[in-house]
């Protein structure tokens, strides 16, 4: 059934999308900012679920790609947002019917909210990842055979490219050079599929969910229950572990920021690696969870989600792991965001700590 | 000689020091008219320990009132905010999240232009003087008296800033007070440009305070110059007050953490300073308070400037004891404390009653607390103990031990050895210590930029970041010979190109006094 999202509704949905975010994602403030203004301004966004989508609807996604520090900074114009959107229209030849959420983590959570809004179209509930990762064809309609080109991308400027490409790979390699070159800053919008093809291809429900984990944490630190337990429960995952910050490596490689957090508990120390997002738990040298599946950490007693950008020396935590949706289980998903993806040489294990068959990845 | 003085909400704190030695100190409540409270400080301190006004080589003081005047909203002026990034920007105009009671206050108007630039310092686009011309007839139209101009990224690059700022100090005339926000905040829009609009709103606000004080001062026959303390503990002349008296707004924690350090002979250390109804814990390294990597909210707007990091928990003298739990606060008597508590004959199990039971303060009357469980009486504290060193521990940055200063009225809550740092430090001469903070006179120069290092020319660049803090600290008055670095930091920023990395330094020296 569908439902509207208002600007009350944004504080619980940003934080959920901090805690799916799982670690990346960047500040969510202005992006909730964002989306809150543009509600404001152009009124209240209609929700739409996966099972009533028209199966001949024109779906496209949005997402803000380069560097969330540049976005504080070089606040977005909004205008940005919904020039890549009707470009493709135009290239398509045929009028935009939804607007998705290509990741249901940290910023572009909100700005398909503030697209929505601004074009005046529906927006589904569902992403692409139901978490977050660093990279364009990371998705799971990749895995449907969707292609994320043609996608447009847009700068505050008015500059508006359209891209045709031989894979999602190529996209996000011409993407991201052109990201740069437009001041790494930038709006995409891309995945045209059918009504059809999105059903079968998104992430169901994440837009409530995301507000269902948003609003669990704050009712719980109002009834003084525990937010992070409250938060496993939502998830269906595990809590991992519990302990102390006692140390954060980190360094920029290729563009992306690569560190390790040690976390020391009561008798066990927890090493994170991330790259934007946490990809492997280890506890003492043993791997309990990696990437495709969910590793978050929440703050000790109050449950609010801790990005990689914001750990530090001191700080009590508590790591939890969640199910990733299964489609990303498949060998050829696990070949596209596993370990080995990331340049960890370990096969994926699941966030109860099963191990899954190891794989061999095309160099 | 040089006279130290800490204008709190509460009270006045007044020392007069030979270097490091503390001549004099006096104490007294803050009256609501600035220049009085100084007069009375300065002749307390003369009668403490007599001195001529040319014997002053320096007056340092630390001031809570324009803090105050934000969170009150009052005696703001009418406050323009100018922003240059056109085309981008647009969504989230200047003013976007404040509270709507000070957006009246200071009769905000919001105004974008073209102008910024891009992370890599590529123009945005162009000046458009015309643009700013016809925003600065509007500015006149409607009253603005002091105008905050921002620019995208002018941390990294800050001309075009400068630029639109001559180009509305020629419209608006000599009368009109420009705040830049490259000279204010860091990184983060919106966070720098309202921190920005905050110092342009109190800068009226500012001229008035500083003639106030300089009137009280030169009428005790002091012709010595004036400073007042910084957020980071060094000092401002008055000349750069009156054109930023948002760097004063957390001087009052930072005097207070720097006395407690210099009363206790610790330049690097943890600073416990223990209320009626919270302990707050802040960090001094190199004498100088660790500052918070966090958006810090002021009346309700988030900023980004430069604040101590402190850590509060609801433990202080007055803190409630839960019988059943052991636990302690949030809850306190407060200022009730002496008619509330058991040791004062009130009917209240306070944290102070079970110090007081456990032999470590004679407050009150003790054999009030006689019939207090013992068990209950070591639980408590352990637990206090327990909760403070947790405390200190999450703020400290690495695990190297630290020593830890205890201050404070509450602070007999605190056991002589603290679980995981050892002795705890309590200086004497306390009472007086914001204002001891106040007379340290130190000056300091800082960089906090975005810059594109080549490889292979790291060290290089570091070092010109490094020497152009030093020449800052020089040109506030530092002498030469004294300055250091005491802070740098290094962070390198994903998903751009070039290794773009953040680089904050701060260079601090001894202020020329022979000036």
């Amino acid at each position: 059934m569908s439902w509207k999202i208002t600007s009350d509704l944004i504080p619980d949905l940003a934080r959920g999308a901090a805690v799916l975010g799982t670690g990346g994602g960047g500040d969510p403030y202005i992006g909730a900012l964002l989306a809150t203004q543009a509600l404001r301004e152009h009124g209240d966004v209609t929700v739409v679920t996966l099972d009533e989508v028209p199966a001949d609807a024109v779906v496209l996604t949005v997402a803000m790609m380069g560097a969330p520090t540049v976005m504080v900074e070089k606040l977005p114009s909004l205008d940005e947002v919904t020039a890549p959107v009707h470009a493709l229209g135009t290239y398509l030849g045929s009028p935009v019917t939804h607007i998705a959420c290509a990741e249901i983590g940290g910023v572009n959570s909100t700005i398909p909210i503030a697209a929505a809004a601004a074009l005046g179209l529906p927006l589904l509930d569902a992403d692409g990842m139901g978490r977050a990762f660093p990279e364009l064809q990371m998705v799971l309609p990749t895995l449907s055979g969707i292609t994320a080109s043609p996608l447009a991308f847009s700068d505050e400027k008015g500059n508006v490219g359209v891209l045709q490409t031989i894979d999602n790979s190529w996209t996000e390699r011409i993407a991201r050079v052109a990201c740069v070159e437009m001041g790494c800053s930038v709006m995409i919008s891309g995945f045209p599929m059918s009504g059809e093809q999105a059903q079968e291809a998104l992430v169901p429900g994440s837009l409530a969910h995301c507000i269902e984990i948003g609003r669990g944490i704050v009712a719980a630190q109002e009834a003084k229950a525990d937010p992070v337990e409250r938060t496993v429960a939502l998830l269906g995952g595990r809590e991992l572990f519990a302990g102390k910050v006692v140390d954060v490596q980190r360094g920029t490689t290729t563009g992306f920021s690569r560190g390790r957090a040690r976390i020391e508990g009561a008798d066990a120390t927890l090493s994170l690696s991330f790259q934007n997002e946490h990809l492997i738990a280890e506890a003492d040298g043993r791997t309990l969870v990696t990437t495709p599946d969910l590793i978050i950490v929440l703050e000790h007693d109050s449950g609010e989600p801790i990005t990689t950008e914001a750990l530090r020396y001191g700080q009590r935590v508590r790591v939890i792991s969640a199910p990733s949706d299964e489609r990303w289980h498949a060998p050829e998903a696990l070949a596209m965001v596993g370990p080995a993806y990331f340049g960890y040489d370990q096969p994926s294990h699941r966030f109860d700590g099963s191990v899954e068959e190891p794989l061999k990845v095309a160099a | 000689m040089h006279i130290g003085i800490d204008v709190g909400g509460t009270n006045t704190d007044a020392v007069l020091m030979d270097g490091t030695h503390t001549l004099a100190g006096v104490k007294h409540s803050t009256t609501p008219d600035v220049t009085s409270g100084i007069v009375q400080a300065i002749e307390d301190l003369r009668s403490g320990h007599h001195f001529e006004g040319e014997q002053i080589d320096a007056v340092m003081i630390g001031t809570t009132h324009f803090i105050n005047a934000l969170v009150q909203a009052k005696r703001l002026a009418p406050t323009a905010a100018l922003r240059l990034g056109l085309p981008a920007t647009k969504a989230l105009p200047p003013l976007v999240d404040w509270p709507e009671a000070l957006v009246e206050a200071i009769s905000a108007r919001s105004y974008l232009a073209h102008g910024g630039y891009e992370f890599d310092g590529r123009p945005i686009s162009p000046l458009d003087p015309d643009e700013l011309r016809a925003h600065a007839a509007d500015m006149k139209a409607n009253g603005i008296r002091s105008v905050a101009i921002s620019s995208v990224f002018s941390p990294v690059n800050h001309d075009l800033e400068v630029e639109a700022g001559r180009i509305i100090a020629e419209e608006l005339g000599p009368d009109v007070a420009i705040s830049l926000s490259h000279e204010i905040g860091r990184i983060g829009l919106l966070e720098r440009e309202n921190a920005t609009i905050i110092n342009a709103a109190l800068r009226e606000l500012a001229s008035e305070i500083v003639d106030g004080l300089t009137t009280a001062v030169r009428r005790q026959g002091i012709d010595a110059q004036i400073f007042l303390s910084q957020n980071d503990g060094t000092l401002m002349d008055e000349d750069y007050v009156r054109l930023y008296p948002v760097a004063t707004f957390a001087s009052g924690p930072t005097n207070s953490m720097r006395g407690a350090a210099v009363t206790s002979g610790l330049e690097t250390c943890a600073v416990v300073d223990v209320g009626g109804t919270t302990a707050d814990i802040g960090l001094l390294i190199n004498g100088f308070p660790r500052e918070t990597a966090n958006v810090v909210k002021v009346a309700g707007i988030r900023t980004n400037f430069r604040m101590p990091d402190v850590l509060s928990l609801g433990i202080g003298g007055g803190s409630i004891v839960d019988t059943e739990t052991g636990e302690v606060g949030p809850e306190s008597v407060g200022y009730r404390l002496t008619t509330e508590a058991l040791v004062f004959g009130g009917s209240t199990l306070t944290a102070t009653d079970i110090a007081v039971a456990a032999g470590r303060a004679d407050v009150g009357d003790p054999s009030k607390v006689a019939h207090l469980d013992p068990d209950l009486v070591s639980r408590v504290l352990a637990r206090i103990a327990e909760r403070v060193a947790e405390a200190v521990d999450r703020m400290r940055t690495s695990p190297e031990p630290i020593p830890v200063v205890a201050v404070g009225g509450g602070s007999i809550l605190l056991p002589e050895l603290l679980p995981l740092f050892g002795k705890v430090h309590r200086p004497e001469n306390y009472a007086v210590a914001n204002a001891i903070g106040a007379s340290i006179a130190q000056v300091g120069g800082e960089i906090d930029k975005v810059y594109s290092i080549e490889p292979g020319r790291r060290e290089e660049a570091l070092s010109d970041v490094r020497a152009e803090a030093v020449d800052k600290a020089i040109a506030a008055g530092a002498s030469p010979r004294s300055v250091a670095i005491v802070d740098f930091d290094e962070v390198p920023i994903p998903y751009l190109p070039g290794n773009a990395t953040r680089i904050r330094v701060k260079a601090v020296g001894d202020l020329d006094m022979a000036v």
